[in-house]
């Protein structure tokens, strides 16, 4: 089985010159990447949180109405301690989860489908687009008339938020992939199902994965919108936290949940969209080994 | 799944005598559009490529040499006339390597392995000798990016050897890379061609690359393609490109697509 080639005198000159052409990436330690992606962040952060204070000290409105950041991450901190965050973020979460992943499983079904039927596209491609540019706060006095106050209108309108953003992500980069890799799929074999698995979809991941990362962000806006429009009893998600601080006149309060919405959806958006989007880049030779 | 290679001196040719050519063609045309603004890409052409022969195809732009492979190859349909195939699916090799960006260098040549339902448990072994085959031992692990161009085609070789085909085709396939690796890509070519007994039908617009691999070589006419000349290569291997054998034989080629280029240019 094994097959031993004859040694020929172009071996040695081939061996030779791919030697010289394979790229060899410059190593540079992982804890030297990671500060150099970081510190810029950390910088950042710093400047938003000093031009904060500083707005506070020069007295810009009430010291009880706009709190500085040492009030309000000493708010934080309480909450934090007594768990009344915590519980707020895992109901927030849960209904993040089971809403992307809904948006999810319909953004892609439907992305299929419009991609594969030239019909379905000339019915409704143009109306995916038209839905994305939709607001989704505006689907909700609909929701809450239909679903009444309840965990289905919430998830209703985070759907509609996120599965146009993802169907369009994934109907690109099927428009997108290129004829030649087609073409080769179709020397191999891999045609009808196969094409699909083996050269389609995977030649449309990186398109597929930008839709997933819109379709986050508009999900996140659509959730807290209608966790504050939105309000069941013994359900209290961080939309409600942030509009009972301000009925309660806890300003320090409202800054915390702010933060913590803002935190939530950064990490989600950098370190699980970012993350996977610079593996792919990477994998692909979209961006150097180094960077 | 033997990966086992025949030998072209020692294997028995009769395995397939009687049953005909491997490839043949007969009196193939090919129209895109129609009406007046009808072009006429192939015109009534036929042609027999036998078992074990390296068939070079050579002529300028427009006279349908892609179209004539792709034919050939099932990716596109004739418009008159038949094409068979003997020995199984045929596989192409395009000018670009078209390896799949998103999968390693093995996993490119293990694709063409599981569309064929092979075994995961052999699958491992035959890429291993494959990409020994084609001099790349070593890089299974790379994605394709990080090899060079020469190197990313041979990939392509290998990928294109797991489909045991016994028909390769391939469509200018060094056209985009530099000279010296052409010439070595020549040099292995012309070895697997050898150790494996394929039918090779090789497009190319570089008349010295023709006459340096091909048994015989075959001239196409410009719009519409037709058949203009047909040359013998009796030069023994192994051939250098710039021996002068190959020099001769390929100023004679030359001088003749010379002549139906300029006959094309008093027609029009």
């Amino acid at each position: 089985m094994a097959y031993r080639p004859e040694p020929a005198p172009f071996e040695e000159e081939l061996a030779g010159l791919d030697a010289l052409e394979v790229k060899t990436p410059r190593a540079r330690s992982r804890a030297r990447r990671i500060w150099s992606s970081l510190w810029p962040k950390f910088a950042a952060v710093g400047i938003v949180l000093l031009v904060w204070q500083i707005l506070v000290w020069a007295h810009w409105r009430p010291k009880y109405v706009f709190p500085g950041p040492g009030a309000a991450f000493r708010s934080l901190w309480d909450d934090v301690a007594n768990g009344r965050i915590l519980r707020a973020t895992g109901v927030t979460m849960e209904r993040a989860a089971i809403g992307y992943g809904i948006a999810l499983l319909i953004g892609s079904a439907i992305g299929i489908a419009v991609a594969r039927v030239a019909v379905l596209r000339a019915a409704i491609g143009s109306l995916i687009t038209g839905l994305q540019t939709m607001p989704s706060v505006a689907w909700f006095p609909l929701a809450i008339v239909v679903f009444r106050l309840s965990e289905t209108a919430i998830l209703f309108v985070v759907v509609l938020g996120a599965a146009p953003a993802i169907a369009n992500g994934l109907i690109s980069g099927i428009d997108h992939v290129p004829p030649l890799l087609l073409r080769a799929g179709r020397v191999l074999g891999a045609r009808g199902m196969k094409a699909y698995r083996h050269v389609i979809l995977p030649a449309a991941f990186p398109s597929f994965l930008g839709g997933m990362k819109q379709g986050w962000a508009f999900a996140w806006r659509s959730l807290m919108a209608g966790e504050l429009l939105v309000v069941i009893g013994g359900r209290a998600g961080l939309g409600f936290t942030l509009d009972s601080a301000r009925l309660r006149q806890d300003y320090p309060g409202l800054m915390a949940t702010m933060i913590v919405i803002l935190v939530i959806g950064i990490m989600i958006d950098s370190l699980l969209f970012g993350v996977l989007e610079r593996r792919v880049r990477r994998r692909w030779g979209l961006i150097e080994a180094t960077s | 799944m033997s990966l086992r290679p025949r030998a072209r001196e020692t294997t028995e040719p009769d395995l397939h005598m009687g049953s005909g050519s491997a490839v043949s063609l007969t009196s193939v045309s090919k129209v895109y559009g129609a009406g007046a603004e009808a072009v006429h890409a192939v015109d009534n052409v036929s042609l027999d490529v036998e078992f074990g022969e390296f068939l070079c195809l050579v002529g300028a732009s427009g006279c349908g040499k892609s179209t004539l492979l792709n034919m050939i190859a099932g990716l596109d349909k004739t418009t008159n006339g038949t094409v068979e195939v003997r020995g199984g699916r045929p596989t192409l090799i395009f000018q670009e390597p078209a390896l799949f960006p998103w999968l390693t260098v093995e996993r490119n040549v293990d694709l063409a392995l599981k569309l064929r339902k092979i075994d995961r448990a052999d699958r491992k072994q035959v890429v291993g000798s494959l990409l020994e085959m084609v001099h790349l031992t070593g890089f299974g692990s790379k994605q394709p990016h990080e090899l060079s161009g020469g190197m990313r085609q041979r990939v392509a070789i290998a990928r294109a050897l797991a489909q045991q085909a016994e028909i390769l085709l391939m469509d200018e396939p060094f056209g985009a890379l530099d000279a010296m690796t052409r010439d070595l890509l020549h040099d292995e070519v012309e070895r697997l061609w050898q150790d494996t007994g394929f039918s090779i039908v090789f497009v190319t617009h570089n008349v010295r690359e023709a006459v340096r691999l091909a048994d015989r070589v075959i001239l196409l006419s410009s719009r519409p393609g037709r058949i203009a000349a047909e040359f013998p290569v009796d030069i023994p291997r192994p051939r250098r490109i710039e021996s002068p054998e190959v020099g001769a034989l390929a100023t004679e080629i030359t001088a003749r697509l010379r002549e139906e280029v300029k006959h094309h240019g008093v027609q029009t």
